[in-house]
């Protein structure tokens, strides 16, 4: 399966992922218009300390242990993409105490959200990696 | 192969879904003795709360029975497991045969005999959603409700009906709220943003007598009431097993295969204890998620695979009025505490591994944590200080990192 890898070597720091998923899980259809003004709330995260910096978002895991872990039965794995359906999620965030990788974060509507590699939005595939000036993020079978 | 799984929760769900992901022929039978589709218990008080509603509160989608190839037996009660003839015995229905049995009986409420419950009118306990609904129709804007038990049950339950009754007391033998979860500073942060929201506590008291509509506690405190809600604890169901001769010590022993001393009978979920990786101790876990995965082990175990449940720890994901908790493990080691404005945070270590942490207010990422505690990472192996500040990845070595973010093998 296609999944996102980072390459922290080539990361350049600048954030442009975060602003790029932001903008596609914003439903509009004018970045500016989606960013401006408002603090964004994205679903990949640039972590940075010492002159590193990677982005870290949903690893898509085999094994998902927020999925086992859902109370509520909002968090599936269909096709090897965890999605969370945020109609039956309560914001209980036992997700966010079971994901390994700090991957799930809430989402200003109350609910949780999480990187659904784009399936959901306009996207079609991952933002992220198409705004990545420098390649860093790619979206790759590995 | 011949499935029969006794109950119909996150552990029998997790099992149906363990057997398929190996055999996907196989009779599967689910009997319980609710008469519901799936549903997760735990939602019962975000459904008084309006944040969900029943449609939404099942576990799985109406059709998970014929997806997965289940007969589903509801509102069905198990009298007996009769092992010599691999059978479950049912209240007014046939026996049913079974090659492999999962008992997923879960807990119930324990009621402690008070003097004069017998005379309280609406007494409700908190657990199912029959009781939510009982107690949602017992319940209007004038009602004074005692919820005796400042534990997760009874606390969630106080949140849930805030809005919607006149007042709420919350009565404990306890100095403190949610002892089993907190330490002293934490338990004091969230009574404090509780009682921000109107409700009341009587701690270290408990109730002498009951004479219908009025408590009088040991202290002498006098509390008037319209409705009762008993949380004082849970209790697990283990009697199937313990009839059948099976092993038994407050919850039902398993292994880490979750099968049961009994042949060809595994156990999962509220009724079991499980071995707590941060103690070394067997006890009941009795946890949502810990009984999926129980499930979902015994599962594949009973179809011929091959899992482990040996990663099990008490693990808390809970929020009061808008304020996060976030705990796992065990308190039993060196603290170090961290407390910034609304947040408190405090991590347990002890032989170079994380071990416990509680989490209030500030929760994100707290999973990184919880992996630390799961994979018992040695912490000389991290940058500790790093993490400390806040769960990240920059603590692990770039080798790691390569490894969960690059796709290195």
């Amino acid at each position: 399966m296609k999944r996102i890898y980072v390459n922290e070597k080539w990361c350049l720091g600048c954030h442009l992922c975060e602003y790029y998923c932001a903008f596609a899980n914003s439903g509009k259809n004018d970045m500016v218009k989606a960013l401006k003004n408002i603090t964004i709330n994205p679903r990949i995260r640039i972590e940075e300390h010492n002159n590193v910096s990677f982005a870290v978002s949903c690893r898509h895991c085999e094994e998902p242990l927020c999925v086992k872990s859902c109370i509520t039965g909002a968090l599936t794995i269909k096709d090897g993409v965890i999605s969370v359906n945020s109609d039956k999620c309560v914001g209980c965030y036992t997700c966010i105490l079971s994901c390994p990788y700090g991957c799930i974060s809430p989402s200003d509507q109350g609910a949780i959200q999480k990187c659904e590699l784009c399936v959901k939005n306009a996207g079609g595939s991952p933002a992220c990696v198409k705004g990545c000036p420098n390649k860093a993020i790619e979206w790759v079978e590995r | 192969m011949n499935y029969v799984i006794i109950g119909n929760s996150a552990a029998a769900i997790g099992c149906v879904e363990g057997i398929r992901q190996v055999d996907k022929k196989g009779k599967i039978t689910i009997i319980s003795d609710e008469p519901h589709h799936t549903y997760s218990r735990p939602l019962i008080s975000y459904l008084l709360l309006g944040k969900t509603d029943e449609e939404r509160m099942k576990y799985r989608s109406d059709s998970f029975y014929e997806d997965k190839n289940v007969t589903a037996m509801l509102g069905v009660t198990v009298t007996k497991i009769d092992t010599d003839k691999r059978c479950v015995e049912l209240e007014g229905e046939k026996p049913v045969k079974y090659d492999r049995l999962l008992v997923a009986t879960g807990s119930r409420a324990f009621i402690p005999p008070m003097e004069g419950l017998d005379t309280v009118d609406k007494k409700f306990t908190f657990m199912k959603l029959d009781d939510a609904k009982a107690l949602e129709d017992a319940i209007n804007e004038n009602s004074r409700v005692l919820i005796i038990g400042a534990g997760l049950i009874g606390l969630k339950c106080a949140e849930g009906i805030n809005d919607r009754v006149q007042s709420i007391e919350v009565v404990d033998l306890a100095d403190r709220i949610l002892p089993s979860i907190l330490d002293e500073t934490g338990s004091a942060m969230v009574q404090k943003h509780i009682e921000d929201n109107g409700i009341k506590f009587t701690l270290s008291d408990s109730v002498a007598q009951f004479d219908k509509n009025t408590a009088t506690l040991k202290s002498g405190k006098v509390i008037e009431f319209d409705v009762l809600v008993i949380a004082v604890g849970v209790r697990p169901n283990t009697q199937l097993v313990a009839q059948a001769g099976g092993a038994v010590n407050r919850g039902i022993v398993t292994d880490d295969r979750c099968r049961t001393t009994l042949k060809n009978i595994y156990s999962a979920g509220d009724c079991t204890e499980s071995l707590d990786i941060t103690t070394g101790q067997e006890r009941i876990l009795a946890l949502l998620p810990n009984a999926y995965m129980q499930g979902e082990t015994a599962g594949i175990d009973m179809a011929g695979g091959q899992k482990l449940y040996d990663k099990a720890m008490p693990m808390n994901a809970i929020g009061f009025f808008g304020l996060h908790i976030i705990t796992a493990g065990s308190y039993n080691g060196e603290a170090a505490v961290i407390q910034s404005g609304n947040s408190y945070k405090k991590l347990v270590t002890a032989d170079d591994t994380l071990i416990g942490y509680i989490m209030i207010g500030d929760v994100a990422r707290a999973g990184i944590y919880t992996a630390l505690i799961r994979e018992k990472k040695p912490l000389s192996s991290i940058d500790f200080d790093l993490i400390k500040e806040k769960p990240q990845l920059m603590a692990f070595s770039k080798r790691e990192r390569a490894k969960t973010l690059g796709g290195l093998r």
